[in-house]
């Protein structure tokens, strides 16, 4: 065999491999998406989603899940406002007041690395911090540490999308004689339709994530009415839902993981279409 | 037509902005904000550091009253009893890291190089959203895909198979087992969920190397596979190590997925169908009791201390790496 046939058969079969990798990630999804929708909607009711769980729920009795929506989207709709209170000064101080790129790549470390840490972690380390505080498992410490899991990819994913603003605008801006402060403005604006993809993403995490509110936001069958309440969360429904021995009741737990799923979908729909969309009137 | 006079240039001069005669209070204004932003800044640069040292004080009781190499080497685990061996936990975490990274890292980065190298940008912006959808799915999601797919395949298919045809000769792969809850379970789901995290850096990390040196790779006769494999063991090769490294930290840390298909069992397990119990599941698990028993609510501090270190090594090395990759 010729070494330049051996070369082109090399090149085909890592080729296909790697063709191969791919197509069973994308299988691998849909077989997730096939399983959790097929199971899902055996037991999926409009009594599942608008109602509240009724007095025997977890021995099979009726009601919903509602108390888990709501208490969810009330958990991540929180965390992200909160981290986003946190994310935009932070960011846009790299972008604007720091001068030196030192800080700036100090900051990106630490926020990948905050990324990285586990959610288990920051929920042991809020349950610490109530404790510490005199603080019950209630939905503003769920918000607290939640926060805390998003903050990371908000404030990373925002300082791309800041990154990405031409340099010749904050030249300009600048040269008009601004403050730093009136600069930033000027790239909120431009960066808005981005950010908004930011805190899609992180929302989408804040709805899914169970470990760190597992301590943190308690759990309970009502709907959430205080901040000082525990409250319910999706991906805590499905797994106490699971962990009952009764199979209707685990049929639920199938239930709730196609709402979870499904808002998660669409959320990523809106943060994809967002990205496309959103940007027209930008400067690039 | 309007005449200019000397009074509209003298107005034109208000526009001119003199940078050290700004308007006091515009200035206050810009100093004020820069300052609360920068204390935000140390906020987030501090988190870690709180972080560690309230996890610290919180296991101090354990940490001190038990040699740190017994708390790591025991492998009792009876919090009743007094008894805090950490070893089957970190058995537990190491062996079904590794068997997630031996399911998922090649693949991840054969998908990542095809990803960087292969596509066509109209491709690429096809799979990326795919890769997305795969990191956003929930963790609670993937447990139960476990549960309703993988663990009976393991139980009903894999388990069997592999006592039946390497079991006899390799007690690793007999079936020790018959739930199909385990190790392996555990392992598949953990290698499905870190998958995208390696494709993203392997992507990331390549894109990175300047197109030239591929481009003279080509003219000089190279196909682009053997182009690609220059590039990737010359220039990225750390960088795409890092990529491996973060998965692996990902799959160390990662709870709820894992606690639902992996037996929780503290015992060291001696086969891939074997039940583990992985430290994030240790502390999930026994979050509502640990106050009612001495020092268990100080163990489990310990365990996330512990989780806490070992990421933020793995994490802190593997980007510092790719920083330099990148640069």
């Amino acid at each position: 065999m010729s070494i330049k046939r051996r070369r082109k058969i090399e090149e085909f079969i890592f080729v296909w491999l790697m063709r191969l990798a791919l197509t069973s990630a994308a299988l691998v999804l849909g077989l997730i998406l096939v399983i959790i929708t097929s199971r899902g909607l055996q037991a999926l009711s409009w009594e599942m989603i608008s109602q509240p769980p009724g007095a025997a729920f977890y021995l099979g009795g009726g009601g919903g899940i509602l108390n888990a929506i709501v208490g969810s989207l009330y958990l991540a709709a929180g965390a992200t406002l909160l981290a986003l209170g946190i994310a935009i000064p932070a960011v846009m101080y790299l972008h604007t007041y720091a001068r030196n790129s030192r800080l700036r790549h100090v900051v990106r470390l630490v926020l990948d690395v905050l990324w990285g840490i586990p959610s288990i972690v920051y929920g042991a380390f809020g349950f610490a911090l109530m404790i510490l505080m005199g603080l019950r498992a209630s939905l503003l410490a769920g918000i607290i540490v939640l926060a805390l899991v998003v903050l990371p990819i908000l404030a990373r994913t925002f300082d791309e999308v800041l990154s990405l603003s031409p340099k010749e605008l904050t030249e300009a801006t600048l040269a008009m004689g601004t403050t730093r402060l009136e600069l930033l403005w000027v790239l909120l604006r431009q960066s808005l339709p981005g950010l908004f993809t930011a805190v899609l993403l992180a929302f989408s995490r804040a709805i899914g994530d169970a470990a760190s509110v597992l301590f943190t936001a308690g759990y309970t069958d009502s709907l959430p009415d205080s901040l000082l309440r525990p409250v319910a969360s999706l991906p805590l429904a499905v797994f106490f839902q699971l962990g009952t021995p009764f199979p209707e009741v685990q049929a639920r737990a199938h239930a709730s993981a196609l709402v979870l799923t499904a808002i998660i979908l669409f959320i990523s729909l809106l943060a994809h279409l967002s990205m496309t969309r959103l940007g027209r009137n930008v400067i690039r | 037509m309007e005449v200019i006079t000397k009074e509209t240039i003298r107005s034109d001069k208000i526009i001119k902005v003199n940078p050290f005669k700004l308007n006091p209070w515009r200035r206050l204004k810009d100093l004020l904000s820069g300052g609360l932003m920068s204390i935000v800044i140390t906020a987030i640069l501090a988190l870690i550091l709180i972080m560690g040292m309230l996890l610290l004080v919180r296991s101090w009781p354990i940490m001190s009253t038990y040699p740190l190499r017994e708390l790591l080497t025991s492998t009792t685990w009876r919090p009743t009893r007094g008894e805090f061996g950490f070893a089957p936990f970190i058995v537990g975490s190491l062996t079904v890291t590794l068997i997630a990274g031996f399911i998922a890292v090649i693949p991840a980065l054969l998908s990542g190089i095809y990803l960087a190298e292969y596509t066509s940008r109209r491709s690429r912006s096809r799979l990326k959203p795919l890769l997305d959808l795969l990191v956003g799915i929930p963790s609670v999601v993937y447990g139960l895909w476990g549960i309703l797919f993988i663990v009976p395949l393991i139980r009903d298919h894999a388990g069997p198979w592999s006592d039946r045809v390497l079991g006899g000769t390799f007690p690793f792969f007999a079936r020790t087992n018959p739930s199909g809850y385990g190790l392996l379970a555990g392992g598949f789901v953990l290698g499905v969920m870190i998958f995208p995290i390696i494709v993203a850096v392997t992507d990331e990390v390549l894109r990175n190397v300047p197109r030239e040196m591929r481009e003279s790779l080509q003219a000089l006769g190279a196909t682009r596979w053997e182009a690609t494999k220059v590039v990737v063991f010359k220039a990225s090769l750390p960088g795409v190590l890092a990529a491996v490294v973060l998965g692996f930290s990902r799959a160390f840390g990662e709870t709820l997925a894992v606690m639902m298909v992996v037996g929780n069992n503290p015992n060291i397990p001696a086969s891939l169908f074997d039940t583990a119990y992985p430290l994030p599941a240790l502390i999930a698990n026994n979050y509502s009791e640990m106050m009612s028993i001495p020092m268990y609510d100080s163990a489990l501090m310990g365990a996330a201390l512990l989780l806490l270190v070992v990421i933020l090594f793995f994490n802190v090395v593997a980007r510092l790496t790719i920083m330099r990759v990148s640069r």
